[in-house]
């Protein structure tokens, strides 16, 4: 069994190292250009976001439409840090403040909201993610309407890659532990868990937390590698672009959030030749994966090597809840 | 004291527009239980039929309005069958992101074809104001509001006596229940999508006039606005959500009035979540406990 596990996880990182390796041979030899590394980053960023909202949404059954206010609050904490501290120590303590604020405003936040159930949640925690924005235009601090310019970069492709592929072991083996297999009781049915003696309302709030620090470091790398931070990138459509790359990779599979962000990133790239009918392209293929493929590309599935190399019958553990939210 | 009598009037025109949302979200939302987010750009296309019906067509106002409002119930009742009806069966999640899909192609298709910038809305109805006191209101601001309070009681008659309206009710306390006594559920749904669409439109008209310019991106913030104004006054209650309109309305311009109006929407937010976390089901719901 662990020789079987190790040799499972050797091949994972293998598959890693390998990927990784491509990236780095495709921008030695220039292939990809400036414009593919710009796209490998923002997908990576897209990833860190989603995998948390993922957490929230898929896992714990808490339907929040606040993300891009927790990725505010992570880019500003990282512009104005970095702005007075320009070296990559400046940098790395500002993701950390940025995630430390990001996780007290939603413990704040959430204790009382959590209580309320889908839709309501989704309402107030729109309202939260709104707040912020208007609190960060209105602050002298932080520049008003126009936001923030010439933040210093510290951010390149290898450290999102990393980062992203952190993100995602450190999510993976959560959903596994106890407090991730109680998460997940807790979406499937939260009266039953709730009798079974799981604290409820601390499994969602911890999801949520967990969640909005992953979001504020994916705000904060975005910030110190676009350079600027300006509140119009942090609107509702912003928790809208991490929504949809949840929804359509499947809720509750982190897979399928891993493959959406990349056909997305890969797919804004193409469109951008259309000019306008862009966003009216993307918009037709939101309605038509939605109307064939209504639980997401993957569903609650996960891609698994596993599976797919040495399955001898059934041997780890595998969430296989069908319906997550009807 | 007159400026408060002033701005509160002020507020209530612009809640009226809302009420006329809200109902929409709210009958859509009690109905099937969906965020309708394309619900504000029905809105939008509806101020856009109204243009079309008096700049290029040339007609009365009362008859555009009319005409906008039908052509917008066509357009919701297509929106329902294309994009939501094949949902019916799937998580609501889907359902939301499909109508998320249909905001954007509303928005965005609007912007390709007719250009993203402001149009002027024509003058129809040439403003008057009248004043009372120290107080003043125009024509239009009558307009909009007696407007309003006859589309509600028309709303009111059809829910309440109609053979469709006791559809409507019968299908949102109970689907199942509703389809063994015999009632066409789809029908139901898609004539609860034509009746919210024509009110969205009628409150995109009034707003043309109002603020005498339209554009593809008029819909986003009122739509938002229009449903919290829903979940504020109990989602699924028609009175609730003209309560919560109009409560929304008057919130938005006492903020301005008193000098915050770079905070109005916070405010509005800030109400929002403090009401919900005292009485999560709106100010007219009523609570209804789980069963196991």
């Amino acid at each position: 069994m662990d020789r079987k596990h190790l040799k499972y996880t050797l091949t994972w990182a293998l598959l890693i190292t390998m990927l990784f390796v491509l990236i780095e041979l495709l921008t030695v030899f220039d292939i990809i250009g400036q414009y593919g590394i710009t796209t490998i980053v923002l997908i990576g960023i897209n990833l860190i976001a989603a995998v948390g909202l993922n957490l929230v949404i898929g896992m714990s059954g808490q339907f929040s439409l606040g993300h891009a206010g927790f990725m505010a609050i992570g880019a500003y904490a990282t512009a104005l840090m970095t702005t007075a501290l320009p070296s990559i120590y400046g940098f790395i303590l500002s993701l950390l403040v940025g995630g430390l604020i990001s996780g007290l405003v939603a413990l704040a936040v959430g204790i009382p909201t959590l209580r309320l159930r889908g839709d309501y949640l989704a309402i107030a925690t729109l309202g939260v993610s709104e707040i912020i924005r208007i609190i960060i235009i209105n602050m002298k601090i932080t520049r008003g309407p126009a936001g923030i310019f010439g933040i210093p970069a510290f951010v390149n492709w290898q450290m999102v890659f990393v980062l992203s592929v952190i993100v995602i072991i450190i999510v993976v083996n959560f959903v596994r532990s106890t407090s991730g297999q109680a998460i997940i009781a807790v979406r499937d049915n939260d009266i039953a868990a709730e009798s079974l003696g799981i604290n409820t309302t601390k499994y969602k709030v911890m999801a949520f937390v967990a969640g909005a620090i992953l979001a504020a470091i994916a705000g904060g790398l975005r910030a110190s590698f676009i350079q600027s931070v300006s509140p119009q990138d942090y609107t509702f459509m912003q928790s809208i672009t991490i929504l949809i790359i949840v929804v359509l990779g499947g809720i509750g599979s982190i897979s399928g959030t891993v493959v959406t962000a990349i056909i997305l990133g890969v797919l804004d790239v193409i469109l951008q030749n259309f000019g306008t009918l862009r966003m009216v392209i993307y918009a037709l293929v939101l309605i038509i994966v939605m109307i064939f493929r209504p639980k997401g590309l993957l569903g609650t599935t996960e891609f698994s090597l596993q599976k797919l190399l040495f399955d001898s019958g059934g041997s780890h553990d595998h969430n296989d809840s069908k319906n997550a939210r009807s | 004291m007159s400026n408060i009598i002033q701005q509160l009037i002020n507020g209530i025109i612009l809640g009226s527009v809302y009420a006329l949302l809200a109902l929409g979200y709210t009958m859509v939302y009690g109905i099937i239980k969906l965020i309708n987010f394309a619900h504000g750009d029905v809105y939008m296309l509806g101020a856009y039929f109204g243009y079309f019906f008096i700049q290029v067509l040339h007609l009365n106002f009362f008859i555009a309005l009319v005409l906008s409002m039908a052509v917008s119930a066509l357009l919701g009742m297509l929106i329902e069958f294309v994009a939501y009806r094949p949902l019916r069966h799937s998580p609501r999640i889907a359902v939301l992101i499909s109508a998320l899909g249909v905001s954007f192609l509303l928005e965005n298709g609007m912007s390709y074809f007719y250009g993203s910038d402001k149009k002027a809305f024509p003058q129809a109805i040439r403003t008057i104001q009248y004043h009372i006191g120290s107080l003043q209101i125009s024509n239009i601001q009558l307009l909009i509001i007696s407007t309003a309070i006859t589309l509600m009681i028309l709303l009111t008659i059809i829910v309440q006596k109609t053979k469709m309206g006791r559809a409507m009710r019968a299908v949102s306390a109970d689907q199942e229940a509703a389809i063994l006594m015999g009632i066409d559920v789809n029908r139901t749904i898609s004539f609860t999508f034509a009746i919210g669409s024509a009110l969205a439109a009628a409150g995109g008209v009034l707003i043309g006039l109002y603020y005498n310019n339209i554009d593809p991106l008029m819909g986003m913030t009122p739509g938002i606005k229009a449903f919290v104004a829903a979940v504020l006054g109990g989602i699924g209650l028609i009175p609730g959500a003209a309560l919560g309109g109009w409560l929304i309305g008057i919130l938005e311009t006492m903020t301005q009035a008193i000098g915050l109006s770079d905070y109005k929407d916070a405010v509005v937010y800030a109400i929002l979540i403090i009401i919900l976390l005292f009485k999560p089901t709106g100010i007219l719901g009523k609570n209804k406990r789980e069963k196991v």
